[in-house]
């Protein structure tokens, strides 16, 4: 094998499985399925030694009706202890796939020999033989055999994603809807399952049973974590099962380590770097927009607070320590800051006051704060109870909604303590 | 016999004691620990911290260079642990579900471990380092100094497990009653989780991180068939644990080339299958026997009903072809029935034709009884209208007892509501039950 042909082909061989779970991937995630591909993937063992035992030779179609057999009978099974038996749904999961596991690790080892299969094979793969597994016709040589098996898996899947796109779309979001406009969800649910079970067989030599489970959750998640809608998610999801393909097989080179486990690695540096970085639903942007909120509550408060005072006694004379929150002292410190930088408010003497700008928008707040408490006191609240909730809302009240509460109320000059509402 | 003198043998073999001492050890905690782990709803993440252990074995064996169980349960737990915590982060901080993120920490760290294990397979050739016995399972390699540690660990298992019970019990039943006796309900589930962080570990030796959760699992939800209280559940896991854990390393003993965790979960699951057949009362064979009886005495009870419909003044006799169209049973099996109400003493039966003798003329308008009264008395509360009642009163009907059919006759007399004949003036239907054969 010359070489730029041998890592092509295990790769390409990576990249079909990695995007041919990612598509299917994404919906388990959706559809909260994740643990039942996990269980599939280890319960399809046994019936793929059997298979092997009985044909003695690694042809794809027994394969698939041995582990299509034994898929059914842990479905049958987890609904079985869970449905007839009363066994919780988890540890129905769980007896089941373990059982049938341990029954395939024992077939392997007590006919270790007899069958081309180890155990090897079945925690991480053989994807670094692809180039040498190579399929026949008649004396032709087609090119490597798994390349060939995923590569037919991925247009499969490809195909069904794309023809029941609509059907598979309504029966995620909302079985309800999708039986009232005709889809059966239970058949959605089993198609998808059958290609699941499909995927997973003919994943199961590159990268072999268990980490065929990272391959189909992975990419799914962390697509979930950039978008929400399912396009977006599906090429995302396929797009991270190919790179991961092809950055685990370097990195298996340098590790002088398995392929797919780095691969898998890999799809978890992904993940990581989803669930950090990802614009809406990742960890740093909800961190900043908390930080952007807090920042703009302490800013209006600082504000509000010069305002009044400026009500009460004409001049301004709140020193740094008056101005800022005790509760929350970085982030108010940050916020006067802000504040003076901007000029909405001047320090001289140590002293603080509104400038030019800081008071009509500090008016613009003390008036959203009073017309709420007026509101908030004809609806029914005791005057005593207005002043939090007006608290929390004043800062999130734009012009319209101001007018608006301003129309619904009679008119009046002053809040329900009697202050007077200012003119916006 | 060769095979038994095998046995005989390998029994009295000093390292087998060892070995099967420590996997009876590890069957009992597991099994303990696992009832309420089960109960509490947390045995797949014992799966999950199982699978990403695999990391940390390997980590402690690259850093220490020593193959020392404690150093590389301690590294299995740091690395279980954080795959724990990874977990609870990801439900907690982002919109991914509960189970992705177990799918997601167990796969991905696991694939992490078996990086560093082929890692260490492929860069120090000749020192075969024997860390993938932590994959499936090996007890032959438990050594008298691993022993201790189990014994050790073990015992700490089972007396947090006695000093708690009472706390564990709140928290699986009644967590907010836990809060309510001062408890804090976060305290008690991170000690149970903690407990089963403790298991797992001293399990993986023997039973590998891929099937250690099975050990949790299958013997508790076995022991669940045998009884509804906690405490009889706990102690009965707990045997079948170590049955499972000494009969599953007695069966690998034969063959030594078979991991022994596997064996230890057919194991186990051949204990949780025939405890699923034979438990009583929960148990499928109960079960059965119970609907089969039901289903006798109701059908026992319409012969009777449809016998007493059918019966004509002049004659003492109903030919069992008619009773059988009016059941809309096939013939055999109303011929059936009528042999075995005839062992019962309710009915003679004689050239296809039978008849019933006083007890079962009693039993009959017994039952008859029962139907109309109850319909009666539906429509006397205004419950059902009359052309509705027939269906429910032939459900009532067999399990009515005397007391009731008294009060319903009472409460009926006071009201002066005739309750002689038909309410529907159109014959009673008779309900299809379930087999009787």
């Amino acid at each position: 094998m010359n070489e730029f042909w041998g890592p092509f082909w295990i790769v390409l061989a990576g990249a079909l499985a990695g995007a041919s779970c990612g598509l299917l991937g994404a919906y388990l995630v959706l559809r909260k399925m994740s643990l039942l591909g996990d269980a599939l993937s280890h319960a399809v063992l046994p019936g793929i030694v059997i298979a092997f035992l009985l044909s003695g030779s690694r042809d794809v179609i027994p394969m698939f009706i041995g582990a299509a057999i034994c898929g059914v009978i842990a479905t049958v099974l987890i609904e079985t202890f869970h449905r007839r038996w009363r066994v919780q749904e988890d540890s129905s999961i769980g007896i089941a796939f373990t059982a049938l596991f341990a029954l395939g690790v024992v077939l392997i080892t007590a006919f270790a020999g007899q069958v081309d299969l180890d155990q090897e094979c079945v925690l991480y793969g053989e994807i670094a033989y692809t180039p040498w597994d190579r399929l026949f016709w008649e004396e032709w040589d087609l090119g490597p055999r798994p390349v060939w098996i995923l590569g037919t898996v991925f247009a499969l899947n490809l195909a069904f994603v794309l023809v029941f796109y609509k059907e598979l779309l309504i029966a995620s979001f909302d079985a309800e809807m999708a039986l009232s406009v005709g889809v059966s969800a239970a058949l959605v649910h089993y198609m998808l399952m059958g290609a699941v079970s499909v995927t997973t067989v003919a994943a199961f030599e590159s990268v072999g049973a268990i980490l065929v489970v990272a391959m189909l959750i992975v990419p799914g998640a962390s697509a979930y974590l950039w978008s929400d809608r399912l396009k977006v998610i599906l090429i995302l999801s396929a797009l991270m099962g190919v790179i991961s393909a092809i950055a685990g097989y370097f990195l298996a080179g340098v590790w002088n380590s398995s392929i797919a486990g780095a691969m898998v690695v890999v799809m978890g540096v992904l993940f990581a770097l989803s669930l950090i970085f990802a614009p809406h639903y990742g960890l740093l942007g909800r961190f900043v927009r908390q930080v952007r909120l807090s920042l703009r509550v302490a800013r209006d408060h600082v504000l509000l607070k010069l305002l009044r005072d400026r009500e009460s006694q004409r001049v301004s004379a709140l020193s740094w320590g008056d101005l800022v929150d005790t509760a929350a002292r970085w982030v108010s410190g940050i916020a006067i800051r802000s504040l003076m930088w901007q000029g909405l408010i001047t320090r001289a003497n140590g002293h603080f006051s509104l400038g030019e700008q800081g008071v009509i928008h500090a008016t613009r707040l003390l008036r959203n704060h009073r017309l709420w408490e007026s509101y908030l006191n004809q609806i029914g609240l005791p005057p005593d109870h207005v002043h939090d909730p007006a608290d929390a809302l004043e800062h999130f009240t734009d012009d319209r909604l101001r007018e608006e509460i301003r129309a619904a109320l009679p008119d009046i000059a002053t809040d329900p303590q009697g202050k007077r509402i200012p003119d916006g | 016999m060769p095979i038994i003198s095998g046995v005989y043998e390998v029994i009295w073999d000093a390292t087998f004691q060892l070995v099967l001492l420590g996997s009876l050890l590890i069957g009992a905690t597991s099994g303990t620990l696992g009832a309420f782990a089960v109960l509490r709803r947390r045995s797949l993440l014992g799966d999950a911290l199982a699978h990403a252990a695999l990391p940390g074995v390997a980590l402690a064996f690259l850093w220490t260079q020593s193959k020392a169980l404690p150093i590389l349960l301690l590294g299995a737990t740091v690395s279980g642990v954080v795959g724990v915590l990874i977990i609870e982060a990801i439900v907690n901080y982002t919109r991914i579900k509960a189970d992705a993120a177990l799918g997601i920490v167990l796969s991905v760290f696991f694939g992490g471990g078996i990086v560093l294990l082929t890692h260490i397979q492929q860069s120090e050739v000749g020192n075969q380092s024997g860390l993938d016995k932590f994959l499936f399972g090996q007890a032959a390699s438990i050594v008298r100094t691993d022993l201790y540690v189990m014994c050790i660990v073990s015992a700490l298992v089972m007396i947090a497990v006695f000093l708690f019970f009472k706390e564990f019990k709140g928290l699986i039943f009644d967590a907010e009653f836990l809060s309510a006796l001062g408890f804090s309900q976060r305290v008690v589930d991170l000690l149970l989780m903690g407990l089963i962080v403790l298991t797992v570990m001293v399990g993986l030796q023997a039973v590998g991180v891929i099937l250690i959760a099975a050990m949790l699992i299958t013997p508790a939800a076995a022991a669940r068939f045998w009884t509804d209280r906690l405490h009889v559940m706990v102690l009965v896991s707990g045997i079948l644990g170590a049955l499972c854990g000494a009969l599953g390393v007695g069966l690998s003993a034969l063959a030594p080339r078979i991991p022994t965790g596997p064996v230890m979960v057919l194991v186990a699951t051949a204990a949780f299958l025939i405890s699923v057949l034979i438990a009583p009362r929960r148990g499928v064979l109960a079960r059965w026997v119970r609907l089969r009886a039901n289903a006798l005495r109701e059908n026992g009870q319409h012969f009777l009903r449809a016998y007493l419909a059918l019966q004509t003044q002049d004659k003492e006799e109903v030919v069992l072809a008619d009773l059988a169209s009016e059941l809309q049973l096939p013939l055999y099996r109303v011929r059936r029935l009528a042999k075995r109400l005839g062992r019962d003493g309710w009915v003679n039966t004689h050239n296809g034709a039978c008849s019933l003798t006083e007890l079962g003329h009693k039993e009959a308008n017994f039952v008859v009884k029962s139907h109309q009264l109850w319909e009666y008395y539906l429509v006397y509360r205004s419950i059902l209208e009359e052309d509705h009642v027939d269906r429910p009163a032939d459900e009532v009907e067999h399990i009515l007892t005397p007391e009731i059919i008294e009060q319903l006759e009472l409460i009926l007399a006071q009201e002066d509501i005739d309750v002689s004949g038909d309410i529907h003036k159109m014959g009673s239907g008779y309900r299809r039950t379930g087999k009787d054969e």
